[in-house]
Parts: structure tokens; C-alpha cells; sequence
């Protein structure tokens, strides 16, 4: 009961608590297949991203709608900025215009 | 000696009497009566041992700060250790025994240690009992555990029950004092739904006992009589009494702790209630605790804290002594010395650490009823051992050498008061100094955040830092009036703090050592941690010794460690560690607040979760028929799958033998329905499957099945399956049976976060099919007995699957084996699968045919070394270890997990390989065991060159055959390896093949 993040499921619209999702590590990979390097390869699926502060996730709605989506929110106060739909390779222009206004300054530190 | 006074008493009902016991001797006491006031009343002042030194320990608090009086409590399927008999309301019958003490509580042979104390300081577990190491086990271990322990285990089932209850409200209002009515009610007026917790049975709080007027209603009792009845009758807002608000967590989620029957045990209903609450907002009215002296000797039977001297004379008409001397740095105790007065008992005098220019309302009014004030002094010790029977005084600004004794029987301490600010921390409220009251309080700047970065804690009342009942009153109105304002919700234009008469007291002064030159005789009789034993020479000592963080000093000391985690000895501790590193309370900072609050039951956290509602079970359409038939059940994920049919008589191993025998020679059914299905459909599912699997899926013709094998993008082999290409743009995928919904998952991960370009549908079809395996040299007779499609050779190949109908039921017949022998799997629909299992019998009833658990499905795998992604597989083994490159693609281009098995570990020569495994003598090699090589590692430890993954005593062969993982494994063949068990003996295997059994793979084929 230690950890009750309240999130909102961008594919079915449902807000509800975390024990209905399930966390999938960090969001906007680049994958790294055959013919990389070792040291792309090792970047792709070792070096992962733990910030303090803001970031970007994969989850599940794995007792809901079953889609994986992405959460923008901060690791330190647990402030949600937003979810979104998975299928994109960057968040989208306006949730990171709304983290400027909470977190000003937090892309030179990322 | 502490008594029942002839008078006061107001929460007790001196109609209502009550038997109990302590120890076994019979006592009594009234309805209303806590355990603890009880025990006072009956002269039972000594409670308990305390945990290192055993030295006696007294009722120090009247609440749930208190660190001494933990009881065993009631016996057999109601024994509760640990029980705080301040918190313990008094029931006919009640049954109380205290702890830690070896033979009885009045001589204990512990309290030897008290005499080695001083070769017990701070630290000295970490010191003493490192060397020499096997004396942990047969030494040091022994006598801890039998000193040491608050509290029995009890032995005997929980006969209560327990339950959780959700709930949501807009303020969630944490205390039900002065402070939490007042929150509630300027919330309430909005229509928010409020919830308000208390932890004890009355309302209202310290002020009952404290007193004060509220100039509309009078004296404070009035008050909290009218503001209650408000409340009661708002439609919107929910009271609940001995209800502990047990913890705040992540955006608003709060645990409350309600106890139901223990004042009533065995009344109908839950004994427990665990309220899952998700709050918009969370106000803190939990109040403050009054915080002990360090003095030598403050831990004598007959020191208490001042307030709770007072409740035990005002609430429950209990004297704590004829003659209590009262020590304090503030004005709230002369409280105390006046109630006490007021009731006819007898203080000799107040010493007051501090020097007041001039005198404070409450100083004038002790001394009006002619209390001597010593301003200026200190207790430089207290005289007893069980018991106080007086103190020496001294000057508060010396050294401690004494000016007079004073006989006394009871001492009551105040050094000021703490805010109760551990709900506000536990999800990261910040803390600042309030150098005025020498205390931390709430940061308004920085309240625990919550989903939209917006604080969602705010304290209220006294939990805030004010203390006086106007003070109170405002902060609790303001608190509430701002919250509604970030709600969006508008109070009554009329709504303002009711107004109440200031008190004008004089400043409190911190004091953290009495005298404050206490030289190290004083400091090491001046405890910190009653229950844990930490003295101030403890924690000053783990200063000089490094321990400058108060995290370390903490853990080093077992400083606020003990099951009150520090309520009483938290700040004087911080204290006394900052004094002796020389900075400032605030540069030390504070421990962690973690919840509980208090300890609640595990009881309560498991709620209604035992027994048969443990967890969902997952069953198979057939699992009735599987109970009435005998069937031992094995848990797999959340499934229940027979493990095996024993016969009547029949142990579990021969019913298990008999049943691979009778599948190898006639017939057995296998409940198959748990393996997991999922449909893998669109145009480009193909694509996708092939980058799911090792082997190439895309190519797979329409009616055809193949084995494949799925690696995570690690390389690491995570499931496999038999996969049936079904029509131009379907597959139907075989997972294990834990395997699906993981799988499932998997696939979706994939597809929608890299491949979300790719038209692929999944779903998770698992439970829309019963499946039975139909195997053995009977199974096609059967099917034929059954009558319907075709299942001859010809018409249906090994390898191949066909949709159609068997005696009268649809399915699909899938013609795989896991067993090496001729082998059906037959899915029909769900709620078919009992009517077609029952079939099945009847037709086998000539072929001999026997239904098969889970533990026969391995044996009969094994002889054939097929692997098991869970025996074989760990996490750690990738496809080629197992032999398996044949279906692992070298056309495809890419798949998950081929990079990675491309890296220079995954394809070291050296890595592990699957071999059989034979004993030399027959014998089965016990499973998981290790083969020894020659030469030892770095730590010392012989050289290992394998293990077993699998291994059973096969009835087919007539002796032990196992698999395993062996350093060049494959080239070994015929050598024999050694594998010592955890029995003592060695045991000796040969490496061979893993397929024992029918190697050439004919009687599949038929």
C-alpha cells in the first residue's frame, strides 16, 4: 500500500489507482537491433534513465483496457503532468510547454 | 501509591464495574476505564521490563506515546501481544499479562544486565557480537532470544475477522479534537464530503481535560458537546470514533485503522476495519505530545508526564501518588499541580527550570493555593528503584549538586509539548524548527505533493504548532477555510472560528539536560528510549564515535527503534545529538516518519484476504470433476491444476507412476485448458511473430503447427509454445500457463510502443477454450469411439490441426505431443469442456483410460528431455544453452533477443549446457543440486561445474533420469560428475542424452 499513484488511461479515459496499471521502465526508447554496436546495444538496454525530477514512462492499464501509454510526472513529488498515447517517439509539444510552467528550467537538466 | 480517588472521574461510569486480571491477580475497575488507568487505580504501577537492561518500568503516558506498559493480552484465539494498556479500553473479563521479564515481572533474573550497563552502551550489539562467527548461532543468538522479545508469537488461529472498507471524500480530517471538529464543521458547511477519524472512543481531546471557554457556549466541554451534534446531524459528513488515522501515502490515499470489538471482544462483526480512503485533501488535526525531561533517574516506576497525570486524575478519577512533585520548562503543567491540587492530593512543589521575570497566570494561580514554585531548578535524581520515593533538587544552571530532597511518590515531568507531524511526513511534508516552542512543525511550503503538484496535507490546530485554545480554534477554521478554497468550494458568508478566551502563558524554555552541567553519572541514569533503554550518555557516546547523522546515530543507539518509534524520545534525542556535536537542532534534522502511526494489526492489513478468499482462483471448467476425483492440486500462477489422482490408499508417488505407465502403455486425459492462448491477427501478424519468436512463424502454412521460442529482447529464453497458423492473416499462440497474461502483455508492449505502425491484433482467448491433451496408443481409438472427423494419420499428421466435430461437440484438434506419445490436444468451447471431458471417459472407459496430473506431464516431458521454461529455464538461459538451435531462425534478419545473443557472453563456448543426467546407482539426483569441480573460488568455496534442472524417477525406464546444465556438457558424454546432495551424500550421475526415451521419436509419428 506503500505506492498509490491516481493515474488517467489515455486510451479508455479511465483514472484509477496504480494497482491498475503495471510500470514499464522508461518511455521513448530507440531500439537498438542486430548490426549495432556493443556500446549502442549496452546503451539501449542497460543505460536507463532515473532522474530526479522529471520523467517520462512506459505503464499498462493491465486490469483496465490492457494499452501500454505514457506518463509525464516527477519522481520526487509525484506530480502527474500528464498521460499519453504511446504511439509517438517524443512527448508531445504541449505537455512539455505545461512541465515549463511547473518545473521551469527542467530541460537543461535533462 | 497510585488509587482511585473518591471523586472525578469523567469518562468513567462508577455503575458499571469490571473484573480483570494482570498476571493472574484479579483486579477491578469501571466501564470507561483504559487498561492503564485501571491498572493505576489497583496500585499496579510497575508494567513491565524494559528490553535491554530489564530495569522496572511504569505507565509513563496516558495514549498511545506510551513506550512501557505493552501487555499480552487475552489467550488462545484472541492473544494479542504487545497491546499498549493506554490505549486498551477495559472489558469484563480482560486478560492481561505483561512482557519481558524471566521468571516473574517483580524479580528478574534480566535485570542483571542493569549492572553491566555500563558494558552495554550504545553499540554494543555491533561490537560484541561480531567475532568469533560460530558463536552467532550457538552463543549469542540463544541468549538473545531467550532475554530478549516484547511480546509472546501467538500460537493459536485468529478466531476474529477483519475487513477493509474504501471510501472517498473531498477532506479527510485526521483527529477528532477541538482542532479536527472545528475543521470538519467549517468544511461540512461547503457540502464537501468529510471524514473524521478519531483514534480514541470520546470526542474533543485534550481540551476536556485541559479546559478553557469558548465565549458563545461557555467552558470548552459545551462546545465540543454543540459542535459534535452539528456535525452528527451534517448528511455530508462522517464521524468515526476509535478510528486511528494511520498513514498518509501518494496523491491522497489514507489508511485509517478502525477497532471495532476490542473493547467488546467476541461482539458480532469484523474486530478490525482497515478504511482505504482516497482523499482530495488531508487535514492533520493529530495534536501534540508532551515530551519527558532527561534527568537521572526519569525512568523510575512513578515518573510520568505531567499531562498524563492529569487525565489519569481528571478522566478516570485515578491519584498517580499522594505526593507528586511536578518538574517542568513550561506553564501547561502547572496544570497539572493545580488539578492535582484541586482534587485534595498533595505537591510539594513545582520545580521549574525556568526563570521567569515575572509570574505567568497559571505560576500566580499554583501559588495561590499554595504550591512551592522553585524557579530556576532541577530533579539532579530521583530516589526508588521500583518505585519513586523522592528526588533530589538541585540548581537547573549547576552541575547538579544537591540542595534538598523531597519525599514524593510521583514525579510528574513536562519538557514541552511536539507537534504530532507524522502524518504530514509520511509522503514528504517537510519539517522547520519552531525555536519558540523548541519543537518542529508542519512547512507550509512544503506539503506532501499530490497528483496535480499541489499540497494536499494541511495540519490544523495543534498539530500545526499552536497551542492555546484560541490559537487553536482560528488555525483549525483558517485550515479548513483554505482547503475548501482549492477545492472550489464556498463557505457560508456567516462562517468564521468561534472565539475563545486567551490564555496568556508564559514562554516554555527548551531544557535537554536537567541540570544542564549533568556530569556523565547523571547523564548515563537520563533515558531517552524507555523501551530500548538509549540513555543521553548513549547517544552522546555515539556522537564521539562518528555517528553524526541522526540516521546512523539512530540506528546505532536503537534510539526511537522500539514499537513507539520514538513519540517520547524522538526530539529530546535530536537534542541531546546536536548538543554533543555542537550545532543546532535543526542542522541534526529529523529521522524518517514512516507509517503506521501507531501499530495497527496485521490482521487489519490482510483484511479479509485468508482462508479460501486468500486470492482469486483461477479453476478449469473441470476442476469440479477434478476434486471429486481425487485430484492433489498443485498452484500454478493463480490456476489450481491436478498434481496428481491418487487412489484411495494409493500414496501420491505410485499414483504418479501408475499414471505415466497407464499414458505411455493406454490412455490418459490431461487437462490441458490452463496453457495460454492468444490470438495474433492482421495483416502484418506474421511479420510480428516473427520478431516475437526465434524461429520464422511467418511461413507456417494454414493447418500446420510449430514449436517455437520466445526470448526477451535480453536474449534470455522467456516462454515457448506450440504455435498453429490458422488462416491467411491468424495464428493462434500457445503460451505456458503462467505465461499469459505476461505474455500477452508482452506482445502489446511491442506492438504499441514500437511497432505501432504494424496491423496486428492480440487477445488473450485463454478462457474461452477447454483444452484436454487425449494421449497414448489408445488416444486415436477414442476419438474414433467418439465418432465425427477424421484423426487417422493421413488425415491429420503429426504436427497438423484441424477444426471439425467429435462426438457431436465442435472443436479443434491440434496434434501435438508433450509427451513422445501419439497425442491429441482438443479444444472445444469453454462451457463445453466438462460435457466433453465426461465424453472422453466413457469412450476410454475400454482403452483403459486414466486421467494425468501435472507431475506424470513432467515425468513423461523428461524421458523425452523436452524442456520447461521455469526447470530448465531460470531467467539466465538462452535458447542455444538448451540445445535448441534448430529453432532458433539464421534467415531472419532480427527478433527479439538476437542481438543480444550475439554478445560475447551469450556465446562463450564455456557457457552451461542441457544434458541428461543418470545416476550410477539409479538413484533419483536430487533436484537443483550443484556438480563439484576441482579447486575452490575466491571466497574459498569448491569450484562448481553444473546443475540439476529436472529431475524424477521415471517408471518407464525403472530408475532416476534427470537434466541439467553441464560445463561443456554435450562433449561429456559418459563421464560421471558428482553432485553433493544437502543430505551428506554424493551423488554420482553420467552425463548422456537428454531424450531417455524413444529417441528415434516413432511413437508420436503413429
Amino acid at each position: 500500500m506503500d505506492k498509490m499513484l491516481t493515474l488517467t488511461c489515455p486510451c479508455c479515459n479511465v483514472t484509477a489507482e496504480e494497482t491498475e496499471f503495471h510500470a514499464g521502465g522508461e518511455a521513448h526508447l530507440k531500439r537498438f537491433g542486430p548490426g549495432s554496436s556493443d556500446d549502442e546495444f549496452e546503451s539501449y538496454l542497460f543505460t536507463r534513465k532515473n532522474p530526479k525530477g522529471v520523467h517520462f514512462e512506459r505503464w499498462r492499464h493491465n486490469n483496465g483496457c490492457g494499452k501500454w501509454f505514457h506518463v509525464a510526472r516527477c519522481t520526487t513529488s509525484l506530480e502527474v503532468f500528464a498521460s499519453y498515447p504511446a504511439q509517438t517517439y517524443a512527448p508531445p509539444e504541449d505537455i512539455l510547454v505545461h512541465i515549463d510552467t511547473r518545473r521551469p528550467g527542467w530541460r537543461a537538466k535533462t | 501509591m497510585s488509587t482511585r480517588l473518591a471523586t472525578g472521574g469523567r469518562l468513567l461510569n462508577k455503575s458499571k464495574p469490571l473484573g480483570f486480571t494482570f498476571n493472574g491477580k484479579q483486579m477491578r475497575g469501571y466501564e470507561g476505564d483504559t487498561l492503564a488507568s485501571a491498572l493505576l487505580a489497583n496500585d499496579q504501577m510497575l508494567v513491565g521490563r524494559s528490553f535491554k537492561y530489564h530495569r522496572p518500568r511504569g505507565i509513563v503516558a496516558a495514549g498511545p506515546e506510551e513506550p512501557n506498559a505493552l501487555m499480552n493480552l487475552g489467550a488462545e484465539g484472541r492473544f494479542e501481544p504487545n497491546a499498549r494498556a493506554t490505549t486498551t479500553e477495559l472489558f469484563e473479563g480482560l486478560e492481561a499479562n505483561s512482557q519481558n521479564h524471566w521468571p516473574s515481572l517483580e524479580f528478574d533474573v534480566g535485570a542483571i544486565n542493569k549492572h553491566l550497563s555500563r558494558f552495554l552502551p550504545a553499540g554494543f550489539y555491533y561490537k560484541m557480537f561480531m567475532y568469533p562467527r560460530s558463536f552467532w548461532k550457538h552463543v549469542y543468538e540463544p541468549f538473545i532470544r531467550k532475554s530478549a522479545g516484547l511480546g509472546k508469537a501467538p500460537k493459536a488461529r485468529d478466531e476474529d475477522t477483519y475487513e477493509h472498507f474504501y471510501a472517498f471524500c473531498d477532506v479527510l480530517v485526521v483527529g477528532g479534537g477541538v482542532a479536527g471538529l472545528q475543521a470538519a464543521k467549517t468544511a461540512g458547511q461547503t457540502g464537501a464530503r468529510v471524514i473524521v477519524m478519531e483514534q480514541s472512543e470520546h470526542w474533543g481531546g485534550r481540551a476536556l481535560v485541559d479546559g478553557g471557554t469558548v465565549v458563545d457556549d461557555g467552558p470548552v466541554d459545551k462546545f465540543v458537546e454543540q459542535i459534535f451534534s452539528e456535525l452528527e446531524a451534517m448528511d455530508n459528513v462522517q464521524l468515526r470514533s476509535r478510528c486511528m488515522g494511520a498513514g498518509v501515502y501518494d496523491h491522497g490515499y489514507a489508511l485509517g485503522y478502525e477497532r471495532l470489538s476490542d473493547h467488546k471482544p467476541g461482539r458480532d462483526g469484523p474486530r478490525h476495519r482497515l478504511w482505504r480512503v482516497r482523499a482530495s485533501h488531508v487535514i492533520t488535526a493529530t495534536g501534540a505530545l508532551e515530551r519527558p525531561l532527561s534527568f537521572a533517574g526519569n525512568d523510575i516506576p512513578g515518573v510520568m508526564l505531567a499531562a498524563a497525570v492529569r487525565d489519569y486524575a481528571v478522566n478516570f478519577g485515578v491519584s498517580v501518588g499522594d505526593r507528586t512533585v511536578v518538574v517542568t520548562n513550561n506553564d501547561n503543567a502547572y496544570l497539572t499541580a493545580i488539578s492535582l491540587k484541586h482534587a485534595g492530593l498533595d505537591v510539594p512543589a513545582i520545580i521549574d527550570a525556568r526563570v521567569l521575570s515575572q509570574d505567568s497566570a497559571q505560576v500566580a494561580q499554583a501559588k495561590a493555593l499554595g504550591i512551592r514554585v522553585m524557579m530556576g531548578h532541577a530533579i539532579a535524581s530521583v530516589k526508588g528503584t521500583k518505585r519513586v520515593t523522592g528526588v533530589e533538587i538541585c540548581a537547573q544552571a549547576g552541575e547538579g549538586a544537591v540542595l534538598e530532597e523531597i519525599s514524593c511518590d510521583a514525579v510528574a515531568m513536562s519538557g514541552g509539548w511536539s507537534p504530532v507531524v507524522h502524518l504530514w511526513s509520511h509522503c514528504g511534508g517537510k519539517l522547520r524548527w519552531d525555536a519558540v516552542n523548541a519543537c518542529f512543525s508542519p512547512d507550509p511550503d512544503n506539503p506532501p505533493k499530490g497528483v496535480d503538484g499541489m499540497g494536499f496535507v494541511t495540519p490544523a490546530g495543534a498539530a500545526s504548532g499552536v497551542f492555546a485554545l484560541d490559537d487553536v480554534l482560528n488555525d483549525a477554521h483558517a485550515a479548513a477555510e483554505g482547503v475548501m478554497t482549492t477545492l472550489g468550494l464556498r463557505l457560508p458568508k456567516d462562517s468564521a472560528a468561534p472565539v475563545a478566551e486567551h490564555r496568556g502563558d508564559a514562554p516554555m524554555a527548551p531544557v535537554w539536560m536537567m541540570p544542564q552541567g549533568a556530569n556523565v553519572k547523571l547523564r548515563e541514569k537520563a533515558w531517552l528510549d524507555y523501551q530500548n533503554d538509549v540513555k543521553v550518555s548513549d547517544v552522546r557516546l555515539a556522537a564521539q564515535e562518528g555517528f553524526v547523522s541522526v540516521e546512523h546515530a539512530k540506528r546505532y543507539t536503537t534510539l526511537g527503534m522500539a514499537t513507539d518509534q520514538g513519540k517520547l524520545s524522538n526530539i529530546n534525542g535530536l537534542a541531546t545529538l546536536a548538543g554533543a556535536l555542537d550545532t543546532d537542532i535543526p542542522n541534526v534534522g529529523t529521522t524518517t516518519f514512516r507509517p503506521p502511526y501507531h501499530p495497527i494489526s496485521m490482521a487489519a492489513i490482510a483484511g479479509e484476504a485468508k482462508g479460501h478468499v486468500f486470492q482469486p482462483i483461477r479453476r478449469t471448467p473441470m476442476h469440479d470433476w477434478h476434486n471429486n476425483n481425487g485430484a492433489e492440486w498443485e498452484p500454478v500462477g493463480a490456476w489450481r491444476r491436478p498434481y496428481a489422482y491418487p487412489k484411495p490408499g494409493e500414496s501420491t508417488h505410485n499414483a504418479v507412476m501408475r499414471e505415466v505407465t497407464n499414458t505411455r502403455e493406454k490412455l490418459g486425459l490431461l487437462d490441458a485448458s490452463t496453457l495460454g492462448k492468444l490470438i495474433v491477427k492482421g495483416p502484418d501478424a506474421g511479420r510480428f511473430l516473427d520478431m516475437m519468436y526465434t524461429n520464422m512463424m511467418s511461413t507456417l502454412k494454414i493447418g500446420k503447427c510449430r514449436y517455437g521460442l520466445m526470448c526477451s529482447e535480453n536474449g534470455f529464453l522467456i516462454d515457448d509454445g506450440v504455435v498453429a497458423r490458422i488462416d491467411a492473416d491468424t495464428w493462434l499462440c500457445h503460451t505456458t500457463t503462467g505465461g499469459a497474461e505476461n505474455i500477452h502483455g508482452h506482445m502489446e508492449e511491442w506492438l504499441q510502443t514500437e511497432w505501432w505502425d504494424w496491423n496486428v491484433y492480440v487477445a488473450n482467448v485463454t478462457e474461452q477454450y477447454a483444452q484436454v491433451a487425449v494421449v497414448g496408443p489408445n488416444a486415436r481409438k477414442a476419438l474414433e469411439k467418439l465418432g465425427g472427423m477424421d484423426v487417422s494419420r493421413e488425415a491429420l499428421g503429426f504436427m497438423e490441426w484441424a477444426d471439425g466435430d467429435l462426438g457431436g461437440f465442435k472443436c479443434r484438434v491440434y496434434r501435438i505431443s508433450f509427451s513422445g506419445e501419439l497425442s491429441y490436444e482438443i479444444a472445444v468451447d469453454a462451457a463445453q469442456g466438462q460435457a466433453f471431458w465426461d465424453a472422453l471417459m466413457v469412450a476410454g472407459n475400454d482403452l483403459g483410460v486414466m486421467p494425468y496430473g501435472t507431475e506424470a506431464l513432467h515425468i513423461l516431458r523428461a524421458e523425452k528431455g523436452f524442456i520447461m521454461i521455469g526447470d530448465e529455464t531460470d531467467g539466465t538461459v538462452i535458447p542455444q544453452d538448451l540445445g535448441l538451435h534448430w529453432a532458433i531462425s539464421k534467415k531472419k534478419e532480427d527478433f527479439l533477443g538476437k542481438r543480444a545473443q550475439e554478445r560475447s557472453h551469450m556465446t562463450d563456448p564455456a557457457r552451461w549446457k542441457l544434458v541428461g543426467l543418470e545416476t550410477t546407482d539409479g538413484s533419483t539426483l536430487p533436484d537443483g543440486a550443484y556438480a563439484v569441480a576441482t579447486g575452490t573460488n575466491a571466497n574459498g568455496q569448491r569450484n562448481v561445474q553444473g546443475r540439476v534442472t529436472s529431475s524424477y524417477h521415471s517408471p518407464t525406464l525403472g530408475k532416476g533420469i534427470a537434466m541439467g546444465l553441464v560445463l561443456n556438457g554435450p562433449d561429456r558424454m559418459g563421464e560421471v560428475i558428482t553432485f553433493p546432495g544437502t543430505d551428506g551424500k554424493d551423488y554420482d550421475a553420467r552425463i548422456v542424452d537428454p531424450v531417455f526415451y524413444d529417441k528415434e521419436g516413432e511413437k508420436q509419428n503413429v
